[in-house]
């Protein structure tokens, strides 16, 4: 499903990623962990397509077709999506607004037409319930105001709409109390199926608790530096990162 | 709410070749011979058989232009014009008044209809209400008003709307009585000129007590190549009146600068109310700044009675040049004046426009929200005077002007006058500047909006504290023009 071979990329003279190799097959949830400053967030901007970083080396594909000369929108109406850590805000544009405009547009790059506003609000309000997402919240400016659960949710219900084939999950956690850790975890999971794929990057076990991968990996300098099954993330919690970045440098 | 589905249809069929509004029908015209002089006047007036006062007030505006010079303080830069080398006055032949549509030139209809006016909408025509409001189209081609829709059921009512041409013979004596009261004959270069050789407009007169019972609206098409547009619009609320008024304009493409000087006057009696929209979509020029319309308008509402109310709300997207302060002079007691505004700038467009809150009675209150969006190589200046005068007491004024740059090649200004002659008044002014951010633009990338979807998107969020001013049919428009407007802005 996602393929990643050999990515090297900077920013500025400054390399981040130094030949990340990452292959993730459908139905599997990949989590992704390191330390600071290993480039998890490059990772997942440079997957999703944000120009501020130069590709050096390496590929990536999506179901078998390379994405690196794709602009972003492409690769979203090709299946990619992507949690931000930090969900940006769009003064004066209401978020039911942004979604009828993103489904749209993943509807029309696929030929379909585009929904009635019943079907679509049909669609958004069984999505919104399941997220504890009230009609008011719907109405106000995407982003705006929105505390971080609220935004974190908002994030999932743009996912469980969009139906991407691989989403990835930035430090979807930072910011969540355990409530509403425990009702993101719920939507993340309700949407996990055998054709579709996670990645989750978290800086944090506790997150695993409630999303548990299949395949744990260690990201550090640029490279992943172990992988493992979901107990490396419990090594990880009690010992640090501290031995996987000193075998990175070594 | 079919007139809404064919206006939002015919919005939705403008692609991406941006300005389909560029052809010229051929209509035989009724052309003044080129260049301004005694003549001239004396041949436009002719043309309207109109009565000796109105030709002698036209005289008298000549002479007093001739002693003018245009204004250069605006931030707008362009050639000089030759004010010899234009035609004055066009009109579509007719042979008698057209008494209904069957007997209007088809190649006339058809360019409306190119243009998804309204006016050929059978619904609207045989009186199909929309909701409890109806629209009346007062259709002006070129100079010469054509066809006044619905003016029977505003008669009903009591309400003159037409050709100003037209009330100058059947209400001589509210003309005479209003014309030139709010933007005197001198008042600046252009309403001067305005005041000389205009050709025709609309004409409101709202009786006491009467709330209009539909939006009016025109439709104002520059179509004679080379042929300045003169319109003259005077509207008048009396006493507890109350109406909305629509304007929205295209114009064809062509190379040669046309010049647009209108001149609009507002009149609010006591308690009445006034609310002028414009939606202003004429040709931009191309990309290099060739062509376009030069738009040196005048628009001032008259706050005369106490208690009363005038509103502006325009939207502002196309011309080359705008140069445009749709101002309120709050005469009565208690009157309260607003201005709303989108100016959208893109290619080489050079905007200047505000508006002027002029608080001359006790306790009045103004309101200014302008909204300017420049992108492109284009200039977009906000121009605004807030003056409050000696006996103005209690006095309010909110300003609020936003702008937004889209790419690093256009400019922004905002030009904030505030006069304040008296030590009770409350003046605010708000104003901020900002770009679409890198984020904005990746976050709306990433959930599948191609990027010019994204900037529209951002920018009717941007201006939607305006947008929600405009009636109905016209803010569906005006959120898609935002997006014809702004295409090519980036990349």
């Amino acid at each position: 499903m996602l393929e990643i071979k050999n990515l090297h990329a900077r920013i500025g003279d400054r390399e981040i990623l130094k030949g990340l190799s990452l292959t993730v097959k459908p139905g599997e949830v990949h989590a992704i962990m390191g330390p600071n400053g290993a480039g998890k967030s490059t990772l997942s901007y440079i997957l999703a397509g944000k120009d501020d970083y130069e590709i050096t080396e390496g590929e990536v594909l999506l179901n078998g077709q390379s994405i690196l000369d794709l602009t972003p929108n492409e690769r979203s109406v090709a299946g990619l999506f992507l949690a931000f850590q930090y969900p940006i805000e769009i003064p004066g544009v209401a978020t039911m607004t942004f979604l009828k405009a993103a489904l749209n547009s993943h509807r029309k790059a696929k030929g379909q037409d585009e929904l009635t506003t019943p079907e679509f609000m049909k669609l958004v309000k069984g999505v919104a319930e399941r997220l504890n997402i009230t009609s008011d919240m719907l109405k106000r400016p995407v982003n705006v105001g929105f505390s971080g659960g609220e935004k974190k949710r908002a994030e999932i219900m743009q996912m469980a709409l969009l139906q991407p084939s691989i989403c990835i999950l930035d430090e979807t956690d930072s910011g969540l109390d355990i409530d509403a850790l425990k009702v993101v975890s719920e939507g993340v999971n309700a949407l996990r199926s055998p054709d579709r794929a996670f990645v989750v990057i978290t800086h944090y076990q506790r997150l695993l608790d409630h999303i548990v991968p299949d395949i744990v990996h260690v990201l550090s300098d640029g490279r992943i530096v172990r992988t493992g099954g979901p107990e490396l993330a419990l090594d990880l919690e009690k010992n640090g990162y501290a031995a996987y970045v000193a075998d990175a440098a070594a | 709410m079919a007139a809404v589905k064919e206006t939002v249809d015919h919005v939705l069929s403008i692609d991406v070749d941006k300005y389909k509004y560029g052809f010229v029908s051929d209509i035989e015209s009724d052309v003044a011979p080129k260049g301004l002089d005694e003549s001239t006047v004396r041949f436009i007036s002719a043309k309207k058989d109109e009565p000796e006062w109105l030709t002698e007030w036209r005289l008298e505006a000549l002479r007093r232009w001739r002693t003018m010079d245009e204004p250069t303080w605006a931030r707008v830069d362009y050639p000089p014009i030759d004010f010899q080398d234009l035609h004055y006055y066009s009109a579509p032949k007719k042979t008698a008044g057209p008494k209904s549509l069957d007997e209007v030139d088809p190649a006339l209809l058809e360019t409306y209809k190119k243009l998804g006016i309204p006016l050929k909408e059978q619904e609207i025509l045989a009186g199909v209400e929309k909701g409890d409001r109806l629209v009346a189209v007062d259709a002006v081609f070129d100079s010469v008003s054509v066809v006044t829709t619905f003016k029977a059921e505003l008669a009903k009512h009591g309400v003159i709307f037409c050709p100003i041409s037209e009330a100058v013979k059947t209400h001589p004596e509210l003309v005479k009585k209003y014309l030139g009261s709010v933007v005197p004959v001198s008042d600046n270069f252009y309403a001067t000129l305005n005041s000389a050789v205009f050709s025709d407009g609309s004409f409101v007169y709202v009786p006491k007590g009467v709330r209009c019972p539909m939006e009016l609206s025109t439709y104002f098409r520059i179509n004679e190549k080379n042929t300045g547009q003169f319109e003259r619009t005077l509207i008048i609320a009396d006493e507890g009146a109350y109406v909305s008024y629509l304007e929205g304009c295209t114009a064809p493409s062509r190379d040669e600068n046309q010049l647009h000087a209108a001149v609009v006057e507002l009149i609010a009696l006591d308690d009445a109310e006034i609310k002028y929209s414009t939606v202003q979509n004429w040709y931009p020029g191309d990309s290099e700044g060739k062509g376009g319309v030069f738009n040196f308008v005048t628009k001032r509402g008259d706050c005369r009675g106490k208690n009363s109310k005038i509103s502006w709300t325009q939207v502002e997207t196309g011309s080359a040049i705008t140069w445009k302060y749709p101002s309120c002079i709050l005469r009565g007691d208690n009157s309260r004046g607003e201005f709303y505004s989108i100016a959208i700038s893109n290619g080489r467009q050079q905007v200047d426009s505000g508006t002027k809150m002029i608080h001359l009675g006790k306790n009045t209150s103004s309101k200014i929200i302008s909204k300017g969006i420049s992108a492109g190589r284009s200039s977009n200046t906000y121009r605004g005077l807030v003056s409050i005068g000696r006996k103005a007491s209690g006095a309010r004024n909110f300003t609020n002007c936003d702008s937004l740059l889209i790419g690093n090649k256009c400019g922004a200004h905002t030009v904030p006058y505030i006069e304040s002659k008296n030590a009770s008044a409350i003046v605010e002014h708000e104003a901020t500047t900002s770009k679409i951010s890198d984020d904005q633009m990746f976050y709306c990338l990433q959930r599948g909006l191609p990027q010019e979807e994204a900037i529209a998107l951002i920018v009717n969020g941007f201006v939607k504290d305006v947008l929600q001013q405009l009636p109905m049919e016209f803010m569906v428009e005006t959120q898609k023009l935002i997006g014809i407007s702004l295409e090519g802005s980036v990349g």
